[in-house]
């Protein structure tokens, strides 16, 4: 089953991309080849299997609950593309996109 | 038709950890923005998150305390969405593996007992603050954003659609912040954001088992706004079914101020999250040894509290759930004991005059003026009887709104019983001698006379006479006089 542009273009809007119909139909053949060739994976038998959720084998890496000093203020804000006063300022969204 | 509403209830809460999940930033509330941040809550490149164990045991305190499984394997998940308060463009949540799952919650609405189906409680991140307010800090093309709060733990209880009335849905969140307070996992502060609750409300006929089209209700930021915001978009959507019309899938929001939801996005397209195993953190086994660990932390229980009601201060079932299941309530009455009230009466006039009080003037318990000790000092007065229960309850009415001691109240206002018998026979002595009719009609044999009087010599003394006094005074002093004919 190959990608088509439409696949490509949903994509394309998820992931806040922006590129013309030639580019698309040249992504959609490159996606192809990439998924063409991790397809050999549905060869192997996993029936019953537990998925692996993690490359590594660690488990339960944690830290205690210690504060540390963060940046300060002026650190934070110093890469912000706009500022105001002591706030990051960013586009007004009106279309409340959902939080948490 | 009738219809029934079927409500389920998501909630967010904010862990009370020192530091963040993943950084060691600090979490205090009010701090100036964007002082509590550092390269990994900032979403910078190349920053590694490190778990904190704390919030992943307050995450599993909070699912064992609401009854679940809470399971052996789990792992972390990226929710990928584009919002401004989102630094890194994904939320670090958990999708099919839960830390809780399957649990459950009882609560009692008009003396009936219900049991509520918790479907899970997972662990993430809490975003950043996005400050609109004010003219001078926004404008039409801008917002502006701290992001002190991005990366605090946050754990989302989800609850099954269990919940059939409005009632039932304030009995659930009552008791769920009742636990969580009790359980010391987050300060569950409604106004500070620190808990917030969204409602799925559908209705269908009276009788049918399948599930209308649902709305999602946002915004709403009390106990009180989710029982109107469910009372007024069940008959809504009743109103738009009635109509012809199709009840459609949408998210609404909760405008407090009109008392109505309105809409805000269509939900009719499912978001399309692109979850995936996050990478950046390795699984987390939970084991037995672990879960009883936690457990052993866990103290008493809205339920075990209403049992020690019921056995310790002999409540009856249902004012001791009411006053059980909510926190603030729990608290003032314990308070109410230490300073020396006798429970049953403490417990009745929490539930009856100061439940009302509080309810026709929208009070918060907790900073109720009628705080526990001076109710105890009320009720102690009331047991001594030093005033009657009529003068209590305008003693109560005095303190509730201005506050202050009763007993310094009883005295300035001359509200003390009249304990001394002289004073009161004095007084029956002049209510015998203005009403010779009924008082003739005792002497001949009419005992029921009796009343009629007794309640013009309470009428006389303001109500301060002891009735079972005035009655036995009137008594002798008509004999006497009978006996004297
Ligand atoms: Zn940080």
């Amino acid at each position: 089953m190959g990608i088509g542009r439409d696949e490509v273009m949903r994509i394309a809007e998820l992931a806040r991309l922006e590129f013309g119909e030639e580019d698309a139909a040249k992504y959609a053949k490159e996606l192809d080849l990439i998924l063409g060739y991790v397809a050999k994976l549905e060869e192997v038998g996993t029936e019953g299997k537990e998925a692996l959720t993690h490359a590594q084998e660690l488990v339960n890496v944690m830290r205690d609950d210690v504060p540390v000093e963060g940046l300060s203020q002026e650190q934070a804000l110093m890469n912000a593309p706009a500022r105001k006063g002591e706030f990051f300022l960013v586009p007004r969204i009106m279309d409340n996109s959902d939080e948490d | 038709m009738s219809w029934e509403t079927v409500i389920g209830i998501e909630v967010h809460v904010e862990l009370s950890t020192e530091s963040k999940v993943f950084c060691g930033c600090k979490t205090r509330f009010g701090a100036r923005p964007n002082t509590q941040v550092c390269p990994v809550c900032l979403g910078m490149p190349g920053v590694l998150p490190v778990l904190n164990r704390k919030a992943v045991e307050y995450c599993m305190k909070a699912a064992l305390a609401l009854n679940c499984e809470v399971s052996g394997r789990t792992k972390f998940d990226r929710k990928n969405y584009f919002y401004p308060d989102l630094p890194k463009a994904y939320q670090i949540s958990q999708y099919d593996m839960p830390i809780g799952k399957n649990g459950w919650m009882d609560v009692e609405v008009d003396g009936k007992a219900k049991r509520i189906g918790i479907r899970r409680v997972h662990l993430e991140e809490e975003t950043g603050k996005l400050v609109h307010a004010g003219d001078d800090i926004t404008s039409a093309e801008s917002s502006m954003i701290d992001f002190n709060r991005c990366g605090i733990p946050l754990i989302e209880i989800v609850s099954e659609a269990d919940m059939r009335s409005a009632d039932e849905a304030r009995a659930y969140l009552v008791k769920l912040r009742s636990i969580l307070l009790a359980i010391g996992v987050s300060d569950c502060k409604m106004e500070e954001g620190s808990m917030r609750c969204e409602a799925n409300v559908s209705i269908r006929p009276e009788g049918s088992t399948e599930f209308g089209a649902l709305t999602e209700m946002k915004n709403i930021a009390s106990f009180k706004a989710v029982y109107k915001a469910i009372e007024f978009e069940s008959k809504r959507q009743a109103k738009v079914l009635e109509s012809g019309g199709r009840v459609r899938r949408e998210t609404r929001h909760w405008d407090d101020l009109k008392s109505e939801t309105v809409f805000m996005r269509s939900k009719e397209q499912a978001h399309d999250y692109r979850y995936f195993p996050e990478p950046d953190l390795v699984p987390l086994e939970i084991d037995r040894a672990w879960t009883d660990r936690v457990k052993d932390t866990i103290p008493e229980l809205p339920d075990q509290r209403k049992a020690r009601y019921v056995a310790d201060y002999g409540l009856g079932q249902r004012e001791s759930s009411l006053i059980s299941d909510d926190m603030d309530l729990s608290t003032y009455f314990e308070k109410g004991i230490e300073a020396g009230a006798e429970a049953k009466a403490l417990a009745n006039w929490m539930t009856g005059e100061l439940a009302a009080a509080l309810n026709a003037s929208g009070t918060e318990i907790s900073s109720s003026k009628a705080g526990p000790a001076e109710m105890a000092e009320l009720l102690g007065m009331v047991a001594k009887n030093e005033i009657s229960g009529k003068t209590a309850k305008e003693v109560f009415a005095e303190v509730f709104a201005k506050g202050g001691s009763p007993r310094k109240m009883v005295e300035a206002m001359g509200l003390g019983q009249i304990s001394g018998e002289e004073e009161l026979r004095k007084a029956a002595v002049a209510v015998i001698d203005a009403n010779p009719g009924p008082s003739a009609d005792y002497i001949a044999g009419k005992e029921n006379a009796i009343m009629f009087l007794v309640g013009q010599l309470m009428k006389a003394t303001k109500g301060r006479a002891n009735p079972k006094m005035a009655n036995q005074l009137l008594k002798q002093e008509l004999d006497g006089r009978k006996k004297n004919l």
